[in-house]
This record gives C-alpha cells, structure tokens and sequence, in this order.
C-alpha cells in the first residue's frame, strides 16, 4: 500500500522543500533568538520607559496567530509600501513572531537568577556590565536551554505555515506531490516524517546541551558543598580580563 | 482598521464564533482523551503506555496543518466522508489530546505517591482513586499551561481556513478580497484574536487566585 517509488520519483520536490523549510527556519530562528534578546536587554535596562511597550509586543505575539501575522507582512505590506516576496515575509513574520516568545524566555532566565548573587557583585565593585556579562548571562543561558529548545521546536513546526503564503516549503511541496499524483498517504507521512526528525533533532541537541552544561552548574554537582565550590565560583564571579 | 470593524462587524463575528466554537468543542473532547491518554502514559504496563508515547511523539512532533491536511484528505479515501468543520474539530481534538495528556502527566507525576498508597489502603478502588483525589488536584495544579494550550489551540484554529472552514481568518480572506484593504482587514482580525485571548488569559487568572485554596498538601 505504501508507494515508495512515487516518493523516490518526487524526490526533486521534497528535497527542494526540505531545503528552503530548513534555510527559511533557520533565518527565522535566529532573528526571533536575536530580537529577543534586544527586547528582553531593554526591559531590564530600563523597565521604566521600554517595561511597557516590550510587554505589549509580547502580549501581541501571543494572542495573535502566526498566520494572521504572515498575512500582514504578505499581503497587508505593500499597502503601506512594504513589498516582501514570500521567502521573506516567511523569515520575517516567523522572527518578529518568535521574539516576542523569546524575550519572555530570557527574562524569566534573568528572572530567576537569586538577587544575592547581584548585591554580592555589587558588594566586590564588580561594574554593571560585568556583572551582566560574567554572572548574569552564562546563568541565564544555562537557565533557558529546556524552555528555548522548546521554542524552537515550535517554531520549526509554525513555519509550516508559510506554504500558505505560497513558499514552497516541505508542506507546499507535498501538497503539490499529493495533487500531481492523487495520493495523500505517502506525501503527507514522508514530509511529517521529515519534520519529525528536524524536531527530533533539535530536541536531541537541547537535552545534550542541558546536560553538558548542567555538569558545569557549582550547586547541583557533588554532595558536599565545598568540593567544587571555590573554583566554580571564580569562574562565574570575575569577568575575563579581555573585557576591562 | 476601523471601518472595516465597523461595516463588516456581523461577518467578522460571525466568522469569530466558528473560531470560538471549533476551538472550544476541541478543547472539551481533547481533554477527555487527554485524561484518559496521561493515564496510558502513567500506566505500569508497556502494551498500554508505549503505544501512548508513540500516539503522543507523532501529534507533537509534527505541523498542525500538515495533520490537517492528512486528516482531511485521508478520510474520504478510506470511505469516511465528513465535513470540513468536523474534520478541523476531529484534527484539533487529536492535537490537542497528545499536548494535554503530557501537561495532565507532568501534574499527575505531582501528586504524592502517598497520597495513591493511602487510598489503595483504605481500599479506593484505582478509578475511584483517579477520579476523586488525583484529577481535582492536578486540574488545579495544571491550570497556568492547560491555558496556554486553551490559547495555543484557539490560535492554531486559524489553520482550518485552509479546508475551507469560514472561521474568523477565512472571513478576513474574504473581506479583504471584496475591500482591497488587507492591511486593515488583517488587522481587525488580529484585534479580535488578541481580544479572545486576553480575556481567556485573565479568566485563567481568576480562577486560578479562586482555586490556589484546595489544594491538598502533603
């Protein structure tokens, strides 16, 4: 029953999807993982003039679906003189869509960082900024890892989307398998098969990556609290010396 | 923005109430199954959990639209024929199930097991034992991400456009094409999205400051 010529045969298809699915994900992920750390480094700099206008843009992305925001950017843009072809609208909406998540990511991450470890820098003259760079930000990273694996994994799957706004990704593409040739089993399995394993990728590395950097956390490795103590707590504690 | 609201309001709420209603009626279904799922999952047994697990990786490891389009165009192959609206339902429901019955086993891996052996003590019978003492408690501890899937859900519904559903993004399509105003027809659609979903999200807060009393400790 199930026809794997006719997928060798469309072979062209799938792997042109797979590939612009991949480029067009990574694109995205990486804008919404950068964005996001912008929106989330203003709002702890200055909660007082960016707190509310981050807050709404995070409120934003996530009561809106990301179909309608494509749609915007797609077909709402060039009224406003905006003209994206789709592969970058795609890019675009699934970055400005995924930062919103982010930033609310980081600032949980930086949230639950124990506010003694800051008035303790502050106490030893460490500045601001190396506080920022040695303490908070190697924390918050290690913090996010489980919650920013997740989030990308939704995004890989929310770019989907996009063959509705006609980029011919993975999706786009079986479609069109399915229409040339009347089969849906085939097309539409391989292709969730093809996102399953990029899923499963990602999810893979996250927990890898938790791991490897969970044997460096000072408090949750070894019974005694001063086996390691000391020296995990100098290489959180002063900045590198580059930085001065 | 407005004029749009404002000409089109009985189309664009109309429209909004399929979203509303497909979501919603996914939303209830999905959490029967996904009671009964997490439980599977729970279960001691590997014929009765592994299939679960499986049921679980596929449902979330892949595109909600390409589930739907699979959904839809699988069934009148093997002789099903349905409506579009019941398969979008049919396909939330089974989304929404896997994503529940792993929020459901995170809260019933809460549960003290003390709490379980005591009942089994006392010679509560396993169903009553799930039924009485372990639902009530993990749909209070459950509350903050079983919204989140509430919301998630009601924002993946704008995907059932796409076989031919006239919920709330297909009515935009529509308006738009008859308007020539995307921009603005967009975003009314977005407005009201937004608007759905910050009132589920307060309505999730009340209850849950109202519940926070209940539940047992250790």
């Amino acid at each position: 029953m199930f026809d794997i010529a006719l997928l060798w045969e469309a072979r062209g298809l799938i792997l042109q999807g797979l590939w612009n699915t991949l480029w067009i994900c990574f694109l995205g992920c990486l804008l919404a993982l950068s964005f996001g750390i912008v929106l989330a480094a203003l709002r702890l700099a200055n909660p007082r003039i960016f707190g509310y206008p981050v807050a709404c843009y995070v409120e934003i992305c996530r009561g809106i679906p990301l179909l309608i925001l494509l749609f915007l950017l797609y077909y709402g843009g060039p009224s406003i003189g905006l003209r994206l072809n789709a592969e970058v609208a795609g890019v675009t909406g699934i970055g400005l869509y995924g930062a919103g998540y982010f930033a609310e990511i980081y600032r949980s991450g930086f949230k639950s960082i124990p506010k003694g470890q800051l008035e303790a820098a502050r106490m030893l003259g460490i500045s601001p900024w190396h506080t920022l760079i040695g303490i908070q930000v190697p924390q918050m990273a290690r913090l996010i890892v489980p919650s920013g694996t997740n989030q990308l994994i939704v995004l890989v799957k929310e770019s989907a989307l996009i063959s509705i706004i006609s980029v011919d990704d993975l999706t786009k593409n079986a479609t069109a398998i399915v229409n040339q040739t009347f089969q849906v089993i085939e097309p539409y399995l391989a292709v969730a098969l093809l996102y399953w394993l990029i899923i499963e990728l990602i999810a893979r590395s996250g927990y890898a990556l938790e791991k490897r950097l969970a044997n460096r956390q000072p408090r949750q490795q070894g019974a005694t609290p001063h086996a390691n103590g000391p020296e995990a707590l100098t290489a959180i504690v002063y900045p590198p010396k580059s930085d001065g | 923005m407005f004029e749009i609201l404002l000409n089109h309001y009985p189309v664009l709420l109309k429209g909004l109430a399929t979203t509303l209603v497909v979501s919603l009626s996914a939303i209830a279904l999905g959490l029967v199954f996904g009671v009964l799922l997490a439980f599977g999952l729970t279960s001691r047994y590997r014929l009765v959990h592994w299939p679960c697990g499986l049921y679980r990786s596929f449902w979330r490891g892949t595109p909600i639209l390409l589930q739907l389009l699979l959904v839809y165009y699988l069934l009148p192959e093997i002789g099903v024929e349905i409506a579009s609206i019941s398969a979008a339902i049919l396909t939330l429901t089974l989304n929404t199930a896997a994503f529940q019955a792993e929020i459901f086993r995170s809260g019933i891996s809460h549960i003290p097991a003390g709490q379980i052996e005591a009942a089994r003590m006392a010679g509560i019978s396993v169903w009553h034992t799930r039924r009485r003492i372990i639902m009530p408690q993990v749909f209070r501890l459950t509350l903050p991400p079983l919204t989140n899937e509430v919301i998630t859900i009601v924002k993946n519904s704008s995907l059932i456009s796409v076989i031919a559903v006239t919920e709330l993004i297909r009515v935009s399509e529509q308006i738009a094409s008859r308007t020539f105003q995307p921009l603005e027809t967009y975003l009314a659609a977005a407005v009201l999205y937004l608007a759905v979903n910050l009132v589920l999200a307060r309505l999730s807060a009340y209850l849950e400051r109202r519940m926070v009393g209940g539940l047992a400790t250790e």
